[in-house]
């Protein structure tokens, strides 16, 4: 009952929140497609012998690609539900980062101190 | 507004002041109203599920314990043919997402099942990969980097599985109630969740396949 009633203002309760466009699914696939295949082709060929300049270069795409997915496929910004939306995505990017950066410097430092490197200077 | 009234019956008879107020600061709470932004923070959590599963792989991403590399296990092609299989399935939801707010069932429902399709030809692929690469003696057991990587993988084929089968019921939803309030609703939880899974494969191909081929 309460679903037939709001048929008549079907807009208002989603008032605030971003529909998207044929555009911008359009725009947003094609950008995806670029953004997926230049990763996939510079491993698979091995243009870029330098592993430090191809890992940056292929991380960097991806983090475009995510910025394009958030925009275009779940048309995030600062406006949709009053901004909440936004904060907690930036709040959860914080504890991913944290997350990941400590993990992986904390148990570098273990290997790198606590692995025994050659076992034959063992007593 | 029948919310109103039973407020006003109910304490009709005291001739409290409290109805003045709560008539005042009265406005439209129409069911499903914060389920959006609720969804989302859920979606969040799973982010953070994910994260955990990423820091493992990599911290245990090169521990191969004498067993097979990346290099070795890892079929880009593959891979590259399983990626735009959700790339895909990304955008037709889009377009049963754009038909949905027209107001067009038929519309609607036939982009889901292209979506569906795309979606099971990933969680076919993957399928695919992964006994592949058991008959070939790297299995989950095999070392920290397959025990890693088949975890990561997998819970995100799992959450793409559930989606499908979110998908189906949805499709029946819409055929049995339409495009009503509810289930335009349901729809647009399902393409968060959906766009979401394809930005955690971005993560997915980025770190593990390809990274993982270049180790």
């Amino acid at each position: 009952m309460s679903d037939h009633a709001a048929m008549k203002n079907h807009a208002a309760p989603h008032a605030n929140f971003n529909h998207g466009s044929l555009r911008g699914y359009l725009i947003g696939f094609t950008l995806s497609v670029i953004l997926t295949a230049i990763p996939f082709w510079l491993v698979m060929s091995g243009v870029i012998s330098n592993k430090l300049t191809i890992t940056l270069v292929i991380i960097s795409l991806a983090v475009i690609q995510i910025v394009v997915h958030m925009v275009y496929f779940l048309h995030m910004d600062f406006r949709s539900e009053d901004g909440w939306s936004m904060m907690a995505l930036l709040f959860t990017v914080t504890l991913v980062v944290i997350a990941m950066i400590g993990s992986l410097w904390i148990i570098y430092h273990l290997n790198s101190n606590m692995m025994p490197g050659d076992m034959s200077q063992m007593p | 507004m029948t919310y109103t009234k039973v407020t006003t019956t109910s304490v009709a008879g005291s001739d409290s002041p409290a109805i003045e107020f709560v008539q005042l600061v009265e406005h439209e709470h129409p069911p499903g109203t914060s389920t959006l932004l609720g969804f989302w923070i859920y979606l969040m959590s799973d982010c953070l599920l994910f994260a955990g599963l990423f820091a493992t792989f990599g911290v245990l991403g090169g521990s191969y314990a004498g067993g097979p590399t990346p290099k070795e296990v890892f079929e880009l092609p593959l891979v590259a043919l399983n990626t735009s299989m959700l790339l895909l399935s990304s955008i037709t939801y889009g377009f049963a997402m754009l038909a949905t707010h027209q107001q067009r069932i038929g519309r609607t429902q036939f982009w889901l099942i292209i979506t569906a399709l795309f979606g099971a030809a990933f969680v076919g692929i993957e399928l695919y990969e992964f006994t592949h690469l058991i008959h070939d003696g790297a299995t989950p057991q095999r070392s920290a980097f397959l025990s890693a990587f088949f975890t990561l993988v997998a819970t995100h084929g799992l959450h793409v599985t559930v989606g499908l089968i979110w998908m189906m019921t949805l499709m029946i939803q819409v055929g049995r109630g339409g495009l009503n309030l509810a289930n335009v609703r349901r729809l647009t939880c399902l393409s968060m969740f959906w766009h979401f899974l394809d930005v955690i494969w971005i993560c997915v191909f980025t770190f593990v396949y390809l990274l993982g081929t270049l180790r």
